[in-house]
């Protein structure tokens, strides 16, 4: 975040939409959805081995409601499709969606009918992992790659368009 | 005395062919007779642990030895056989253990494609339960008397039975829906 500190009063000086990126950005809270074996180096990735609280993913929510990144880690059944639908609709915004390994990216070698040929047909992924599955690092690198998207947001006129039509409406 | 033997002599009659590979003894009985035999296997036989019920799906074999042999029919000009009725498609095979004498026994029953329905073994092993919902879902046996046969991978919905030999690899292209509002 850039800012311009003022001495005496006690002033910062910055943009609103830089206070909001850099408090989003390292506040990164994920949802570990664990469908197979990438589960197991996310656990890795989250434990004090390589620590992914070093980069403000601090508290993993078991609840969609109090979550930002969905770190969907395996392969993901037709069965199951309903389910990750209805947890990434629970999820409050802003939401981003980390597909870990082939499976959640392709379908991996799982080219079958009971298995979701890839999450980016059901909901919007941002970052995608290869690996099978990838190792921890990829895992954190992953994560990195996201709070630069982050970062690079603009949350204050992203809606801007709509906003303004809504307030003419309103007129 | 032989395993073989005693299987032998333990169902009588009701044994349609039974065969030993490298220790393994494989009986083949009657649709019609499975509660009998089986309650004889595990009161008799002392067969008193079901490990899993199987189900086989015989397409692909039968059509490759119908192919080789015509193949063989065209080459030596035999005179043509009588066809008899097509071999029944599907087999169910029981997989029985003898806890107190640790012997492994086969049961084949041989499952015609007109005709699903398989008497269930449920009232003898309780354990039978699950393992015969998964062959009604991959194949479409119809366990007579299973007290909740429903499909146990697949979702409620699916119709088809996926490890059927016709059934494409890559289905065809069912997917799943809830209504979240009426459940």
């Amino acid at each position: 975040m850039n800012f311009q500190a003022i001495q005496g009063e006690g002033w910062l000086l910055t943009k609103a939409e830089q206070l909001i990126n850099w408090g989003r950005s390292r506040s990164p809270w994920p949802f570990p959805y664990g469908t197979a074996c990438c589960g197991i180096e996310l656990m890795c990735a989250l434990a004090s081995g390589y620590d992914m609280a070093r980069f403000g993913a601090e508290r993993v929510a078991f609840t969609p409601r109090q979550c930002d990144v969905l770190i969907e880690a395996g392969t993901i059944t037709k069965k199951m499709v309903p389910v990750l639908k209805r947890i990434y609709a629970q999820m409050a915004e802003p939401k981003w969606v980390i597909a870990v390994g082939a499976c959640a990216c392709t379908g991996g070698v799982f080219r079958t009918y009971s298995t979701q040929q890839g999450i980016g047909s059901i909901i919007p992924v941002d970052i995608y992992i290869p690996g099978c599955p990838p190792r921890p690092e990829g895992i954190l690198y992953a994560l990195l790659k996201l709070i630069d998207k982050i970062e690079a947001d603009h949350p204050l006129y992203k809606n801007r368009q709509k906003v303004i039509e809504a307030l003419e409406a309103n007129k | 005395m032989s395993l073989e033997q005693r299987i032998k002599d333990c169902l009588g009659a009701d044994v349609v062919e039974i065969t030993e590979f490298r220790g393994d003894v494989c009986v083949e009985i009657p649709k019609s007779r499975v509660i009998e035999a089986m309650t004889l296997l595990k009161e008799k036989a002392g067969f008193d642990f079901l490990s899993d019920v199987i189900g086989v799906d015989n397409m692909d074999l039968y059509a490759k030895a119908k192919k080789a042999k015509k193949k063989k029919k065209d080459e030596e000009e035999e005179e043509p056989k009588k066809e008899g009725p097509p071999p029944p498609r599907f087999d169910v095979i029981y997989l029985l253990l003898s806890l107190s004498r640790d012997e492994r026994v086969q049961v084949k029953v041989r499952v015609p494609e007109d005709d699903m329905d398989v008497p269930s073994v449920t009232g003898l092993w309780k354990a039978a339960t699950w393992p015969e919902r998964e062959a009604f879902d991959m194949y479409g046996f119809n366990f007579t008397g299973h007290p909740n046969l429903r499909r146990l991978l697949m979702w409620d919905e699916f119709e088809d039975h996926p490890l059927r030999k016709d059934y494409p690899l890559e289905g065809k292209g069912e997917e799943r829906h809830l209504n979240y509002d009426t459940v």
